[in-house]
């Protein structure tokens, strides 16, 4: 057969690589110009190779900070699936009750970032925050600005207020899926409560789960505002996550060339771990299959 | 396994029944035999799964007892009435094996390892999964599926009952009817009760010793595939029952005759007067066309089927099919249909009416 050839089509692409262009790779590529490069002001810059890197990889605040992200995130994530899951498994199946839960649920995650660390950064504080005047009423020695044990709390407790809701709407969306007659089979097969869960509902909440728990790791090892606006990373800097630290490297003290090996660094190893849990819970099942 | 007895049992999906039509179930009294193999038919929305889940305890009914022997079961668990019941489409727990799955029934029990063993391996054979024990459930094709959820059905050897609601819906003709002779045999061998929910008559009327009719919320009629034939109690179960389903025509009865389209038509039994709507019903089987004795008839077609014709006509604008034994002659000539006298059955809104005299016989 004759087929014409007419590369022409070929400019049919170019809108697609346009948008990517500008949405992706030239913000990125800047990055990777500034991450290897140094500036002394004037908007002169020298080549500095891969000093940044080295810098940033032997940095021990840096270090500390990432210990301080993997902690927070552990934390949050331990304590928002089982939870989520929970609310899900106790909410309404139908009827008023469960539209009414499922607005209530879907209300945090509809409050803008700032806002949500400002109600926290007001609710907890000791002079006028409902949640610190009453602890310091009722005795109990409570205070985020000094404490570092306060403070961590405070910024988890807020988290799992934040975030609890988009697991739990995840998996109720999971359960809700599964046809009655699979507990209908389970109570004819006697089966106990666990072995309802561990059998019939985990099985069936895994894919909504596997989002659940990717989507909580992500945004919490990217978390930003929140505790910026209650903490200011501090007292010290206890919590400082990540982000946090970027921050101060690159427009506190605009150190752009170590900010910049650093965020590339931090995306790295935030791809890597998705892809490592993702790799990991799409295989668990997988197991002596067919 | 026991005896199961169903007194003044009707449910309803209302909190508050105002009217009949607002109950799936209306009023019943059964009993269902220990040891019976019954298949419980219906239309689709009948009240057939609502029955089922009522015995099993999955469904609480708004009216009347559940009796397992003597004891009130009514509100008894699921767990307690010790019932097996296998769902229309494959229930398995996808992360399990399929021996695993098999096993679950007896393990919830507390059955020790190597008697659930022997019992899954029985089960497995019994099912063609031999081969397949150790491999995930996920993954299977339905039909699989299928057999696991009725192997699990049929796993336990103490159970009251077994309960299959239309368990072979998923499954390719050849197997269906290999799995339906195994159900066959698993009865003559362990006698369980069991009770088969189908809209399919040959899987009934194959699988069952007595066959439960039920039509819109009612059982109405419970018999031997011979009676539902021969004697059906309602015109539903003589439209349901048989291929093709009964003839029926408005028709006055007036003692042993009635009177249908100008023409007197002998019954084989005289009836006293009856209220309500009066029909006559026949089967195709007992009609036979004619050069003139009987009702005036049209023929539209003629089908083969192979062991004999069924005709299709008309009487008076109303179908009516007759069934052609092999060998005879179809002319034009045949214009009137005749009915076997001793075979009519007459109702009254819908019901069957006994005769007056005693005068009928059934071959």
């Amino acid at each position: 057969m004759d087929k014409t050839q007419n590369n022409k089509a070929w400019f049919l692409v170019l809108p697609v690589l346009a948008l990517v262009a500008f949405s992706a790779v030239i913000p990125l590529m800047t990055v990777v110009n500034y991450s290897l490069q140094d500036t002394f002001g004037n908007n002169e810059f020298f080549w500095a190779g891969l000093e940044w890197f080295e810098d940033v990889l032997d940095s021990d605040r840096i270090k500390d900070a990432l210990g301080r992200q993997i902690l927070f995130t552990g934390i949050i994530l331990a304590i928002e699936v089982p939870l989520g899951i929970f609310v899900a498994l106790n909410m309404p199946k139908k009827g008023f009750w469960a539209s009414f839960c499922l607005v209530l649920m879907a209300l945090p995650l509809l409050i803008p970032f700032n806002v949500v660390g400002t109600i926290w950064q007001i609710f907890g504080r000791v002079d006028i925050g409902l949640l610190g005047h009453t602890l310091a009423a009722m005795g109990v020695d409570y205070n985020y600005t000094n404490d570092v044990f306060d403070a961590w709390a405070t910024v988890i407790i807020m988290d799992v207020w934040h975030w609890t809701s988009l697991v739990a709407l995840l998996s109720y969306a999971g359960l809700q899926s599964i046809p009655e007659a699979y507990y209908q089979a389970a109570k004819i097969d006697q089966a106990g409560r666990l072995a309802v869960f561990r059998y019939i509902e985990l099985p069936k909440m895994q894919g909504v789960l596997l989002i659940a728990i990717l989507l909580r790791f992500m945004d919490s090892f990217m978390i930003y505002t929140e505790p910026f606006v209650v903490t200011g990373g501090g007292p010290g800097n206890a919590t400082t996550f990540l982000s946090i630290d970027l921050v101060k490297q690159a427009i506190g003290q605009f150190d752009l060339g170590p900010a910049a090996a650093f965020s590339l660094i931090y995306f790295l190893v935030i791809l890597l771990i998705s892809w490592v849990f993702y790799t990991v819970m799409t295989n668990l099942d997988k197991r002596d299959g067919v | 396994m026991a005896q199961i007895t169903l007194s003044k049992l009707a449910h309803s999906y209302f909190p508050n029944p105002k009217s009949e039509s607002e109950f799936a179930l209306k009023e019943m009294d059964h009993v269902w035999d220990d040891g019976g193999a019954y298949a419980l038919l219906g239309s689709s929305g009948c009240g057939k799964t609502t029955l089922l889940n009522i015995i099993s305890g999955l469904v609480r009914p708004s009216h009347g007892r559940v009796l397992f022997g003597a004891t009130d079961m009514t509100d008894a668990p699921t767990a307690e009435r010790n019932i097996a019941q296998v769902f229309q489409f494959p229930v398995v727990y996808d992360t399990m094996t399929v021996r695993d799955n098999l096993a679950f029934p007896l393990r919830n029990r507390g059955k020790d390892a190597a008697y659930v063993k022997a019992r899954v391996d029985h089960i497995a054979a019994m099912i063609g999964m031999e081969a397949r024990l150790n491999h995930k459930a996920r993954g299977l094709t339905a039909d699989a599926k299928q057999k696991i959820s009725l192997g699990r059905g049929m796993v336990r050897e103490d159970v009251n009952a077994i309960l299959f609601d239309e368990p072979l819906t998923v499954i390719d003709p050849h197997m269906k009817w290999e799995l339906r002779t195994q159900l066959k045999q698993l009865h003559r061998e362990f006698r369980h009760t069991m009770i088969y929910v189908t809209h399919d008559q040959t899987e009934a009327l194959t699988f069952a010793d007595k066959v439960v009719v039920m039509y819109d919320g009612r059982v109405v009629q419970m018999g031997t595939p011979q009676d539902l034939f021969d004697t059906p109690a309602h015109t539903f179960v003589g439209y349901f029952i048989g291929s093709p389903g009964m003839n029926l025509f408005d028709a006055d009865i007036a003692g042993s005759h009635a009177a249908l389209l100008g023409v007197q038509v002998a019954l084989g039994a005289a009836y006293g007067p009856i209220k309500g709507r009066t029909q006559i019903g026949i089967r195709p089987e007992f009609v036979t066309l004619t050069a003139g004795q009987g009702v005036p008839v049209r023929i539209l077609r003629v089908e083969d089927v192979g062991r004999h014709r069924i005709i299709r006509a008309e009487a008076g604008g109303k179908p009516l099919n007759i069934i052609a034994p092999e060998g005879q002659p179809i002319g034009t000539d045949l214009t009137h249909a005749a009915f076997a006298p001793d075979r009519i059955s007459v109702y009254a809104d819908d019901w069957r009416v006994t005769p007056a005299t005693a005068t009928r016989k059934v071959a």
